[in-house]
């Protein structure tokens, strides 16, 4: 196109982030396949990555939710457990229902169909008993929502633990034996107890997550999306424009819990068994902190912070709930790697709160100088006195060293990872940086936002 | 961008620290020989949750013999043994990343667990790997059914409910029983289930019922339970439910005894009922003086150092999971010593016919299941005068 | 009555614990309008510093010790995690809420290893009383009691004290009573001070009869005083109370239910019914919420445009 006018090319050039976009999730995809053909299969990073994918999936329904439509919703373990019961019941193979529902007789349901009807069936399920629990519930405000469905979620659970629908739901007993991740490998001559040919397990946990967030996304963007949106910017107004406030909202619920529901299936998947006392308020309370430290309003900062927090909890940092000996050369690294950490966040923090207003200095300043003197402490204490045990170490100092980490975002990062900004927002911010910095190096004024006017945009 | 700055400074520094503690990972200079060659004895066992304490006193056994034994020879090499962790928390859903987690630490054959629920969970794993698991405790039949890689050393749950309503009849004569379960818990609920077909067989009847995980509120059970008429009470729960109900029942003046399974052996238990008006009944696979030498070893072991006495519940004690975990650890290097190798696949062929006279009795495995066979469980009363277990009789079926 | 009388007894005692609780809710609400999660959870560490204090000390000095260590807790946390968000939106301080729990129901575990902590015996409270025909502890008809009491004197202090007056205004109307002078961080601290007193000592009642303390000890009676401060309209102490006696006593007779309607010859077989013990809870909340929202002494709330 030669005859460009200039509204044209704006558009043409704003294209390239998703392009980009699209190359990265292109590229992931084919990374995860790729690792998952040569890295040995008893690798954490595949549970890591089923479990990520699952969390990313129900994150970003819970975002839906509680980040777009501005309605609090404390039930998504519920939903999860009923997709996961949904997804378990129908799956278990005939032949082995009468070892799964041992105390049932086998059970009354004697049909399997195949896993991804299941797991839709489950998500159609889970979002039925959204509608029937929102006709309700919907019309409370905000944290009275919030108990409501938390109370949903218990009341749920409790029904299906429930003995009388044991030939059911199992009563509170495990199901087990239905297909999960990895019965997606395929095999040789497609045999069940044939050796792997190619592996599947972990890239069809992406699969299926990947084509519900991007629905997820669709809808965000669509009409329906911006309706949302102006409901969480302020009911009122959004009435006065005419958008029916309780349509919207009995939409975004039941979207979100049907959702919920796939990644309930998803988790069964990836558990293995499912049983309903799992599904605690605990597990809607991590959901929520993923949401949280993602960005409430970004789906790309749910599945980002999804993976992080999988990982850090169940991979990274389980070092910390083992008892540690060092050596001397491993103890002076250990303590001066730890002092420089120390005084890298705290500059970091110096820095960022410079311009903060004098109260919020002075308490973010007092509270990182305490800090420092209790770890600086530690670590002289840790040098002159303490043999060659890592002090602290031993069982369940990962949860405490997490929920620390989890509180400082929580109160001095509440925007989150992304704040509301999507991954192709992200590639125009480097982008536009990149220019600037382009054009600095070449000692000319930048065409796009300044770098220190950029970072106060975020 | 600010916030890309810090994001990429923070990873930055995330690295930093794994790279700093990937260098200390190192065991103590006193124990490390470069050229050693090792093997991964994977420990699955709850360290947190409902069933940490038993978990933990389960793993002490192991250690135990570890410490005694810490290498075994392999086609005429020697191999250090080395035991890898993995706590799966008591609960079903965190039992997968735990069994994974072992798995990825390549460990050639696992023990445990503690608990039947988290094993069956766990048990997909090791499956899919290829690995072995030869259960300490786990007494749920699902655990070893129709698969040939989860072992068991201890008795079923068909036959401990079956020893159990035999114990009722005739000690008591009793013809009511109430039974108490917590919601979702297979051991529970199984056990349970077995009493029950086994003392209506006997010609009793029962009132069973169940209470939601969490609960510490049991006063309304225990009068459930006197309502109810029963003679004797079957409450199979985890040790910290277990020392509630007894609590409880002391409390309301409940003169009818309470039995239960093998978790109830602990010190735990013998602590709650001390001076207390109560009786209790359970019963188990191995009574303190059983083995002298296993006994008097363990106990310099576990007062040879205030952490595992912790563990232990801080007495000396000795609880059957102990001798049990200890059993299964020589059941493993009996298994590695007969495959002749540290290949997982080759020691889950070898564990089949693997017959080892452990101080908690002689193991073997059927060959249907790989389950031990074992005819006598022992059961044991607690004295609430001297705070100890006394042992009440041998108890088998038919 | 010989019937449902075990059953009423236990529920009057675990409904008076549950008061204590729910009006450090329901203060705390009324005030922040904040759902305070970690409440419960601070009346599990409450019973985890008993536990640990009275390995060392005598009960008489432990006592008042646990009263002032639970006081400081909530009032660090107070400061700590809520007061710097008091401009932020209602969700991010509610999020830093479930954070504080979330942080403490860890640090509970990482300290006590993962294992059950068995709950001192405090003397007078422990022993076994016989109340027409059935048997308790003494702590079952001391609760009922010393709810009454604390209650009253809590609500003649906001009554007739100046601080009680300024914890009325600042609930009335946050912004305003700030315009008159009222120093609004230090009425919420002194709010925050009462609930962790009150949780206190209903962890001392409430561990004194369920003697087993647990990382997750907190989660439920906290959430079901919660209930019950929103079943008694949330803002209002006697409502507070109201609820929480009477979601303790549904909740005995619920588990009890099967029993009593064998006895009364009314079924033949149980029904199960015990497993909605704690669900019957929550779908009392919901009745209640949708039927009446403000609870049963809750005054009505309009919507500022």
């Amino acid at each position: 196109m030669k005859t460009s006018s200039p509204l044209s090319k704006q558009a043409a050039r704003s294209r390239v982030p998703e392009i980009i976009t699209g190359c990265i999730i292109v590229a992931i995809y084919l990374l995860v396949f790729v690792l998952e053909q040569v890295v040995s299969p008893g690798s954490m990073l595949f549970s890591v990555l089923k479990k990520g994918a699952t969390y990313a999936l129900v994150a970003a329904s819970m975002n839906l939710l509680n980040g777009f439509t501005g309605l609090f919703s404390l039930g998504q373990a519920g939903f999860m457990l009923i997709g996961a019961y949904v997804y378990s019941i129908f799956t278990i193979p005939v032949e082995v229902r009468h070892s799964v529902y041992q105390y049932y007789d086998g059970g009354i349901i004697q049909h399997t169909l195949p896993f991804f009807i299941a797991l839709i069936l489950g998500g159609i399920v889970a979002a039925i008993f959204a509608w029937l629990i929102g006709l309700p519930v919907l019309r409370l405000k905000s944290d009275y929502l919030a108990i409501a469905t938390l109370g949903f979620a218990e009341i749920i659970r409790a029904i299906f633990q429930w003995g009388f629908l044991g030939p059911i739901t199992n009563g509170s007993n495990a199901l087990r034996l239905f297909p999960n991740f990895d019965s997606m490998n395929i095999r040789q001559g497609g045999d069940p107890s044939a050796p792997v040919s190619i592996y599947f397990s972990t890239t069809s946990a992406f699969i299926i997550a990947g084509i519900c967030i991007a629905l997820i996304f669709m809808l965000v963007n669509s009409t329906y999306g911006r309706a949302f949106k102006a409901i969480r910017d302020d009911e009122v107004s959004a009435e006065a424009m005419g958008i029916n406030l309780a349509r919207h909202k009995m939409l975004s619920f039941v979207i979100s819990s049907f959702f919920a529901g796939i990644g309930g299936g998803m988790l069964a998947m990836f558990m293995s068994t499912v049983q309903a006392k799992n599904f605690t308020s605990g597990m809607t309370y991590e959901i929520l902190l993923i949401v949280v430290i993602g960005g409430i309003g970004s789906l790309t900062g749910s599945i980002f912070s999804a993976f992080l927090f999988v990982a850090c909890s169940e991979w990274w940092l389980r070092f910390l709930d083992n008892e540690m000996f060092l050596t001397p050369p491993a103890k002076i690294q250990f303590i001066v790697v730890a002092i420089a950490i120390i005084a890298a966040i705290s500059l970091l923090t110096y820095f960022r709160n410079r311009h903060a207003s004098p109260k919020k200095r002075k308490r973010v300043y007092l509270l990182t100088g305490i800090a420092d003197v209790l770890l600086l402490g530690w670590l002289l204490w840790f040098q002159f006195m303490g043999g060659y045990q890592m002090p602290l170490l031993r069982n369940g100092f990962r949860s405490v060293v997490f929920a620390v980490v989890i509180m400082t975002v929580v109160l001095f990062f509440s925007r989150g990872i992304m704040g509301t900004k999507e991954l192709p927002d992200l590639i125009r911010d480097i982008g536009r940086s990149g220019q600037n910095l382009y054009h600095w190096l070449c000692g000319k004024r930048g065409t796009g936002k300044s770098l220190k006017g950029g970072a106060n945009d975020v | 961008m600010k916030k890309v700055l810090a994001l990429l400074l923070s990873s930055t520094l995330m690295l930093a620290l794994l790279a700093g503690c990937g260098g200390g990972q190192t065991p103590p200079p006193a124990t490390t020989d470069p050229n050693a060659k090792v093997v991964h004895i994977g420990v699955f066992e709850p360290s947190t949750g409902d069933s940490g304490a038993g978990g933990k006193q389960e793993t002490l056994g192991i250690q135990y013999a570890n410490s005694l034994t810490p290498t075994v020879d392999i086609g005429g090499e020697s191999y250090k043994v080395e035991l890898v962790y993995a706590d799966n928390g008591s609960s079903t859903d965190k039992a997968p990343t735990a069994a994974q987690q072992l798995v990825s630490k390549g460990v050639s054959v696992v023990l445990g667990s503690y608990g039947s629920g988290v094993s069956m969970a766990g048990s997909d794993i090791f499956k899919n790997a290829g690995i072995a698991a030869i259960g300490i405790s786990c007494t749920n039949p699902q655990v070893t059914q129709g698969n040939t890689h989860y072992f068991r050393i201890c008795f079923l749950d068909p036959f401990q409910g079956t020893v159990q309503a035999k114990f009722a009849t005739e000690k008591f004569q009793a013809k009511k029983a109430y039974c108490l379960a917590e919601l979702g818990n297979d051991y529970d609920v199984g056990l349970v289930n077995y009493f029950t077909d086994a003392f209506q067989k006997l010609g009793g009847t029962v009132t069973s019922e169940t209470f939601p995980s969490g609960t510490s509120d049991f006063t309304s059970y225990i009068t459930n339970a006197k309502n109810a008429g029963a003679d004797v009470i079957f409450a199979p729960c985890s040790i910290s439910y277990a020392t509630q109900i007894i609590d409880q029942a002391a409390a309301q003046g409940l003169a009818k005894p309470i039995m239960a399974g093998d978790t109830w052996d602990s010190n735990k238990v013998v602590e709650a009922a001390k001076g207390k008006a109560v009786q209790i009944y359970v019963s188990t696979f191995y009574q303190e003086g059983g083995n002298p030498e296993f006994d008097s070893g363990f106990k310099t072991f576990l007062n040879s150092n205030s952490t595992n006495l912790n563990n232990n519940g801080g007495n000396d004690m000795i609880s059957a999971v102990s001798a049990m975990g200890y059993d299964a650890y020589y059941v493993a290097l009996e298994a590695i010593k007969a495959a002749g190798s540290t290949d997982s696949k080759a020691i889950n062929d070898a564990i089949w016919k693997v017959s080892y006279p452990g101080v908690t009795g002689q193991i073997a495995f059927d060959t249907v299941n790989g389950d031990a066979v074992r005819k006598t469980a022992y059961i044991k009363t607690v004295n609430t005068e001297t705070g100890v277990w006394d042992f009440e009789k041998e108890q088998s079926v038919d | 009555m010989q019937t449902v009388l075990p059953y009423l007894l236990s529920g009057i005692s675990v409904g008076g614990q549950y008061a204590l609780i729910a009006i450090g809710y329901t203060m705390v609400y009324g005030i922040l309008r904040l759902i305070n999660f970690a409440h419960g959870d601070v009346f599990m560490v409450a019973g985890l510093v008993m536990v640990y204090l009275s390995a060392s000390l005598p009960i008489y000095v432990v006592i008042p010790l646990v009263l002032a260590i639970t006081v400081t807790i909530g009032f660090i946390i107070e400061r700590a995690a809520y007061s710097p968000l008091r401009s932020a939106p209602r969700m991010s301080i509610m999020i830093s809420a479930i954070g504080v729990s979330y942080l403490l129901q860890n640090l509970a575990l990482y300290i006590t290893g993962g294992m059950n902590q068995m709950y001192p015996n405090i003397p007078f409270f422990t022993e076994s009383v016989s109340i027409f025909g059935a048997t308790t502890k003494r702590v079952t008809l001391v609760t009922p009691i010393l709810t009454v009491v604390l209650v009253v004197v809590l609500v003649w202090l906001i009554k007739n004290t100046k601080i009680g007056m300024a914890m009325r205004s600042v609930a009335t109307d946050y912004e305003t009573s700030q315009l008159m002078g009222i120093k609004i961080n230090s009425v919420i601290s002194f709010t925050f001070i009462i609930g962790s007193f009150l949780a206190a000592v209903a962890s001392l009642l409430y561990f004194s009869n369920y003697t087993t303390v647990i990382p997750t000890s907190g989660a439920m009676p906290g959430l079901k005083a919660f209930v019950a401060a929103v079943f008694g309209g949330i803002g209002s102490i006697p409502g507070a109370v109201i609820g929480a006696f009477t979601i303790g006593i549904c909740e005995n007779l619920i588990k009890g239910l099967d029993s009593i309607l064998i006895q009364t010859g009314i079924i033949q077989q149980g029904l199960g019914l015990t497993t909605f013990s704690d669900a019957f809870t929550f779908a009392l909340l919901i009745v209640i919420l949708v039927v009446k929202p403000t609870g049963i002494f809750g005054e009505k709330v309009t919507d500022k445009v």
